[in-house]
């Protein structure tokens, strides 16, 4: 093997540069040029493989989009529950594969939309689902036979889960049939997006309930989305956002399995959830190392026989922390390239952020143009005609490498630690956090990092004119159906489900039958987690200085 | 002798919202440029933050907030500072507010909104700048 001469240079970068250091976003230094001596322990065989075979650094499916185009499910939601399926009958019209809910902060800290924290709240930053009825409105009129729906709901997500079932029973839906996924992940709550409800013990076991009634009833359902969005959102590095989640995932199947589940019993329907940000080839390494390392993990640590078992699905969003309030427009291009990322990097799923949402929820025009970003990279790009077509550059296979090791450093850590709930007991992931949102932040105010139109190339622009503004008066209108709902209703029904979960709640019977009964009787929401709230207590992060 | 003493700030995240990147990142950026300053943790009430402010004496009550609730909350807590004879501490807003809200926070009591790609040193010059602090 010839070297070539000054090989010191192409490491070092000793000509004259246009900066001190070129570095990943996340702050990984890298070299002006990869060549086959960067990759010398690498093996095609071990590290990569095809596509479709373990440990699927490649893809998860042998022929990837020549099979089957990614899902293009976009996260939508707001206002009323009438609004919001207004919205998702669009975005169906308008070529969208899947389904994706978004909840007001009141459903998702679970608190009906009179309640007297939802001032303010109700229909902002989602959908407000109060009760049976509400889902049902929501979900009215969709092809839930042959479209998906994930719905993004953490603390109360078993509860709301419950109304998705049971609307879907009232219109006939076979459960063993119906497939979607629930995001439900409350780790990453404690870690990064803080809507928490009650403390780690009981969710947990909320969660694990889940998991299991998923198994049993639900075959087809994903009954958990493990995150790394809002890890990343919050401000981690992509090492960071890769090791919390797939460690927050290896903590999920501890305890099903100590529940008593067998790990091939439930490990095929976990799913996940990434983020992708702007550095093109630092995301698509992450894709490809998430699914190399759970696949060992699962494999070897696990013990998973069934290779279902083996596969990180996952689902995509680009980077919302990204987008700017200064010339939005800008904002097009950088979720197209995220996009992009998402897509070389192998995602099943994948929600393109619109132009305007540094701003507010998207606007009709700004979320299609979101969805035709897309379709033009599905039909006009030529990428998804190749699986893992940058296979093999030596640039990202050595990144794929390092990402890989760095995420293992990161799960010694955290069994150190005692596990990963252990570790959020001790604030560990939300310092790392802290500290690389704070880097990153000093980076930007110092100019060695460069956001177009904000800290360079800033411009007198004209304002987006048209932004989404959600009516107050919708909170109204939702008081008053749970006010009309509330006398309608069989009280006594609802009065004795509540007490019957209230008092499975405090034995270790799965809560989901509990649930489904009092969602039967047009129990609310708020009137659930109440109870639950009673049992469970609330939690409250510790200040971490 | 008060006018020596270092500002104090109150970092306040009021409403459901639980983002706290940002409220983080002011409160450490504050506390490296010399000011004392109390984080009030997630989800406080309007209430409990006055109170907080109140008990504190604080000199300046930042508050961050980006779900869509400013106009509903941020009014009722100026009220609140106002009624409990705040009326002097610095009032400021960072988070998700659109251009066409500023004025009535501004009417309500706001003496400044930094919107998303505002830098800590702008903050922390503006509080500097407008800071009355007891003699």
């Amino acid at each position: 093997m010839g070297k070539t001469a000054n090989s010191g240079d192409r490491k070092a970068g000793t000509h004259n540069e246009r900066q001190e250091k070129f570095t990943t976003l996340s702050g990984v230094p890298v070299q002006p040029l990869y060549t086959q001596e960067d990759l010398q322990d690498f093996s095609y065989e071990s590290d990569l493989a095809d596509p479709g075979e373990y440990p699927y650094t490649r893809g998860i499916h042998r022929t990837m989009y020549r099979g089957k185009l990614w899902t293009m499910r976009q996260f939508s939601g707001s206002g009323s529950p009438e609004d919001t399926n207004q919205r998702l009958q669009y975005l169906l019209k308008q070529g969208q594969t899947g389904l994706s809910i978004a909840f007001d902060l009141p459903t998702l800290m679970g608190y009906d939309s009179d309640h007297a924290l939802a001032g303010g709240e109700v229909g902002k930053c989602g959908v407000a689902v109060s009760s049976l009825e509400d889902m049902e409105t929501l979900l009215a009129g969709l092809p839930l036979e042959r479209v998906t729906t994930s719905m993004t709901i953490n603390s109360p997500a078993a509860i709301v889960w419950a109304m998705y079932l049971v609307a879907a029973e009232k219109i006939g839906a076979d459960w063993k049939q119906i497939s979607g996924t629930l995001q439900n992940d409350i780790l990453k709550e404690y870690i990064a997006q803080k809507e928490y409800i009650f403390p780690p013990a009981p969710s947990m076991r909320l969660v694990v309930d889940s998991i299991i009634f998923s198994s049993r009833e639900t075959p087809r359902w994903n009954p958990i989305s493990i995150s790394g969005y809002h890890i990343r959102e919050a401000g981690s590095t992509a090492v960071q956002e890769l090791a919390f989640t797939l460690r927050d995932g290896m903590e999920y199947v501890d305890w099903v399995r100590r529940a008593g589940l067998d790990v091939d019993e439930f490990a095929p329907r976990l799913s996940f959830f990434f983020n992708s940000h702007n550095d093109l080839f630092e995301e698509i390494a992450k894709f490809r190392a998430a699914r190399k390392i759970w696949a060992k993990v699962m494999r070897d640590r696990y013990g998973a026989k069934d290779p279902r078992s083996w596969l990180c699905r996952f689902h995509t969003q680009t980077a919302g922390c990204s987008l700017t309030a200064q010339q939005p427009y800008n904002n097009v291009v950088r979720t197209a390239i995220q996009a992009l990322a998402g897509v070389l990097g192998g995602t099943q799923s994948l929600h393109t952020n619109s132009l305007d949402e540094a701003w507010a929820l998207p606007t009709e025009h700004a979320a299609t143009v979101a969805l035709r970003t897309q379709q033009v990279i599905a039909h006009e790009s030529g990428v998804a005609g190749v699986a893992d077509p940058l296979g093999g550059s030596y640039f990202l296979e050595k990144l794929t490498l390092d990402t890989e090791r760095a995420c293992y450093e990161y799960f010694d850590k955290i069994d150190a630690l005692g596990g990963m709930v252990a570790a959020i007991e001790k604030g560990f992931p939300q310092k790392e956090i802290h500290e690389a949102a704070y880097t990153y932040q000093r980076e930007v105010e110092r100019k060695e990092k460069i956001i177009v139109g904000v800290n360079d190339f800033v411009s007198e622009e004209d304002r987006l004119v048209d932004i989404l503004v959600i009516d107050e008066a919708i909170a109204k209108r939702q008081q008053e159906k749970l006010a009309a709902l509330k006398k309608k209703r069989d009280k006594a029904r609802v009065l004795q489900t509540l007490d019957a979960l209230g008092g499975a709640s405090g034995t270790d019977q799965n809560l989901m039958p509990y649930i489904l009964e009092c969602v039967r009787a047009y129990a609310t929401l708020g009137e659930m987690c109440d109870v639950l709230r009673k049992v469970f207590g609330t939690y409250e992060e510790p200040a971490f200085g | 002798m008060k006018t020596d003493r270092r500002i104090r700030v109150i970092v306040a995240k009021p409403g459901l919202d639980g983002h706290d990147r940002g409220a983080k990142i002011v409160a450490r950026a504050l506390r490296d440029a010399g000011m004392e300053v109390i984080y009030t943790g997630l989800r406080q009430t309007p209430e409990q933050i006055a109170n907080a402010a109140l008990q504190e004496d604080v000199d300046v009550v930042g508050i961050s907030i980006l779900s869509g609730a400013h106009n509903t909350i941020i009014p009722r807590l100026c009220h609140l500072l106002r009624d409990a004879g705040m009326q002097d501490v610095l009032v400021i807003v960072g988070g998700i507010v659109p251009d066409g809200d500023i004025h009535g926070l501004k009417e309500a009591g706001v003496a400044a909104v930094f919107q998303p790609g505002a830098t800590t040193q702008e903050i922390v010059d503006f509080i500097r700048s407008h800071v009355k602090q007891a003699a």
